[in-house]
């Protein structure tokens, strides 16, 4: 009977938590259902594979498509309800983290993509720009036409350092190689990204790359026998002859050093932003290349984990031809996240 | 040349789908029942016939159930709107909603799987003739569908007994109760119709634009389907310029960004909505049309004296 009341009162959000109290409980908000087959998705494979690798230590829980502005009370009751940890998943759960954070100063937060930290808070993204590089350069190969489309999002600097890295990746193999870039003001709307993609296809681009959140432009790849990339997942079911390759978010290597850190007791609030050297940022396998290709990218994946190759390493001009960075200077972390110009050779004016 | 024939390509693709819904919503309104649920029988219609189509392997099975759908939907609007008189926005609202739930979990287990593509018709011969050919001849069926039902639904509306109902229900729903007609009979049938081109709008989504399913697919095209209604001042034939207009200036503006054209991005995002409204808007200056075109009891609600 007791089993039953427990479970009847947790399920209403009321938790007792019974003998297994050296159980850390960690929990997870995230900002979309957790089978997106996307971004939120990738942060819900994280979570398993903390459950694999702690087993009973540990317990996980989760709530989906919590909104944005309506976080606060959601954090706040995971907070209540035991959990330890909390990842909270989105650029938009910043302030209401920090929020809950303050009330519970013995509880640790993780909040993915944000910039404001304190003692209990921490901070984590990913250094996408890597493999924008990589398939940059895959491009670079590839392409007839020496010309790539790019549809983009929002103009915000995370997207603008992914057209920058792909574009310097392409340039490296090809001196002339040239971009179009169409925004579609928005992350989610497979209609209207098919419909930019065929735009640009039509337009006379052979290879697609995308950073929006739906497969549709590598379905429109497929369907004119020409070749894209997958984001943030690998996308390959959605076009087995049209995919190179896919840069995949993997958060599970930080979740786990995470989870390990609360549970030895040594976690302290922290910035990470990791590349693939940490894992964070993975590719796809490499399909529909030629040998030399995939020698050719599997070389670049290597030297950027090595650290021997950095995606912004000078000269990097702008496009009105100014120097950024000159020959040999990388340009650092904080001139990488303000990021707001376009590289030499991008065939769009950025939008203010 | 070949530039103009992918364009106008891809303008039918982008126009078919608020053409099927807004066909529909056109006749809901003529009815006086203003329904705004479009958007969640869009995407109810979306996820059957995508689950339908991949389950089943045949698109034509998943058009089907994306009618079934549908009407299943506008049943629901039309049992709590007009049987049960609630208010008609809050109701419509409240589809909306409750097709965006329903179609995520029943769409559950298929985000991620690759969809199955109605293909598009070949006539040998016709479809390969220079230029008109894939434009005239070669497209899907839901695209002859779409101009099929409109142009049905024009020349119903105008020139038949049955349309002449319709508008009188609409525009005075005393007077047609007093003429002996159904009023609510006829405004259920209104409503389950415009329910079957919402659905049909969706598996065209899921079935064409883009074979895959992932929730909230639509984005917003069911409202887009409502405004174009109103701005075409319930005209069938405006209705046809509206949603072809609004896709060739949404692809227009994609061409102009990928060309280079040193204009603000959001500015042309904006663009095939302004574009839209500004024509419709001006092609509309006939006050008496107007007038004659808008049904006078749209959103109010009727209950026949016994």
């Amino acid at each position: 009977m007791k089993k039953y009341l427990v479970a009847a009162l947790t399920a209403f959000g009321l938790s007792i938590t019974p003998a297994a109290a050296e159980q850390l409980k960690v929990g997870f908000i995230y900002v979309g259902p957790q089978n997106d087959g996307g971004w939120t998705q990738r942060h819900d494979i994280g979570r398993q594979a903390i459950e694999a690798e702690f087993g009973d230590k540990i317990e996980t829980v989760f709530i989906e498509s919590v909104p944005e502005a309506d976080s606060t009370r959601v954090i706040e009751r995971m907070a209540r309800g035991g959990a330890k940890l909390i990842f909270t998943t989105s650029f938009g759960f910043m302030d209401p983290t920090l929020e809950v954070a303050k009330k519970f100063p013995d509880v640790k937060f993780e909040h993915a993509t944000g910039y404001k930290r304190t003692e209990n808070v921490s901070t984590y993204s990913s250094r996408f720009y890597e493999g924008r590089y990589v398939i940059g350069k895959i491009a670079g190969k590839m392409s007839k036409t020496g010309v790539a489309g790019y549809i983009a999002s929002y103009p915000i600097p995370e997207v603008i350092r992914g057209i920058n890295a792909f574009l310097l990746g392409a340039q490296s193999v090809n001196p002339d190689f040239k971009l179009k870039v169409v925004w579609v003001n928005t992350w989610f709307d497979p209609a209207k990204e098919a419909d930019a993609a065929k735009a640009l296809f039509d337009q006379g681009v052979d290879i697609m790359t995308q950073h929006t959140d739906s497969p549709a432009p590598l379905q429109i790849a497929q369907e004119r026998g020409l070749h894209g990339f997958g984001q943030a997942n690998d996308q390959i079911k959605f076009a087995p002859g049209a995919q190179y390759t896919a840069i995949i978010d993997n958060w599970s290597p930080y979740y786990i050093a995470r989870t390990k850190a609360v549970l030895d007791g040594n976690w302290v609030a922290t910035d990470t932003w990791g590349g693939m050297d940490t894992g964070m940022v993975e590719m796809a396998p490499l399909t529909n290349l030629p040998d030399d290709v995939k020698a050719m990218a599997e070389e670049t994946m290597r030297l950027i984990k090595s650290k021997e190759l950095h995606p912004f390493t000078g000269p990097i001009a702008k496009q009105d031809g100014s120097e950024v960075a000159a020959a040999g200077v990388v340009m650092d972390d904080g001139a990488l996240a303000g990021m707001n110009f376009y590289v030499k050779g991008v065939d769009d004016k950025l939008p203010q | 040349m070949e530039l103009f024939e992918a364009f106008v390509l891809t303008v039918i693709t982008a126009a078919t789908p608020l053409l099927l819904a807004a066909t529909g919503e056109l006749v809901t309104e003529r009815a006086g029942v203003l329904n705004l649920g479009v958007e969640g029988m869009m995407l109810v219609g979306a996820v059957s016939a995508f689950a339908v189509a991949v389950t089943t392997g045949s698109p034509i099975l998943g058009i089907l159930a994306a009618m079934v759908a549908g009407v299943s939907m506008a049943a629901i609007f039309a049992f709590f709107a007009l049987f049960l008189v609630t208010n008609q926005v809050a109701t419509g609202l409240a589809l909306t909603l409750f097709g965006l739930g329903v179609s995520g979990m029943l769409g559950a287990s298929f985000v991620g799987e690759p969809g199955v593509k109605l293909a598009a018709i070949h006539l040998p011969g016709l479809s390969e003739l220079p230029l008109v050919g894939r434009i005239l001849f070669g497209q899907d069926p839901l695209v002859y569908g779409s101009l099929i039902i409109l142009l049905g639904v024009s020349f119903l509306l105008k020139r038949s007994h049955v349309g002449l109902v319709v508008r009188a229900v609409g525009d005075n729903h005393h007077s047609a109760h007093a003429l002996g007609y159904n009023v609510l009979m006829i405004r259920v049938a209104a409503v389950l119709f415009g329910g079957l081109c919402a659905g049909l709008g969706g598996a065209y989504l899921s079935l064409v634009y883009t074979p895959q399913w992932t929730e909230g697919m639509t984005a917003g095209r069911g409202w887009i389907a409502v405004a174009l209604v109103v701005f075409s001042s319930w005209i069938p034939g405006r209705l046809l310029i509206g949603a072809y207009l609004f896709g060739a200036v949404t692809l227009l503006q994609f061409h102009l960004q990928a060309v280079g054209v040193p204009v603000p991005s959001q500015f042309l995002s904006a663009l095939p909505y302004a574009a839209t409204v500004i024509v419709l808007v001006v092609i509309s200056r006939n006050r008496r049309l107007l007038r004659t075109h808008t049904p006078a009891m749209l959103g109010s609600t009727f209950v026949p004296d016994k």
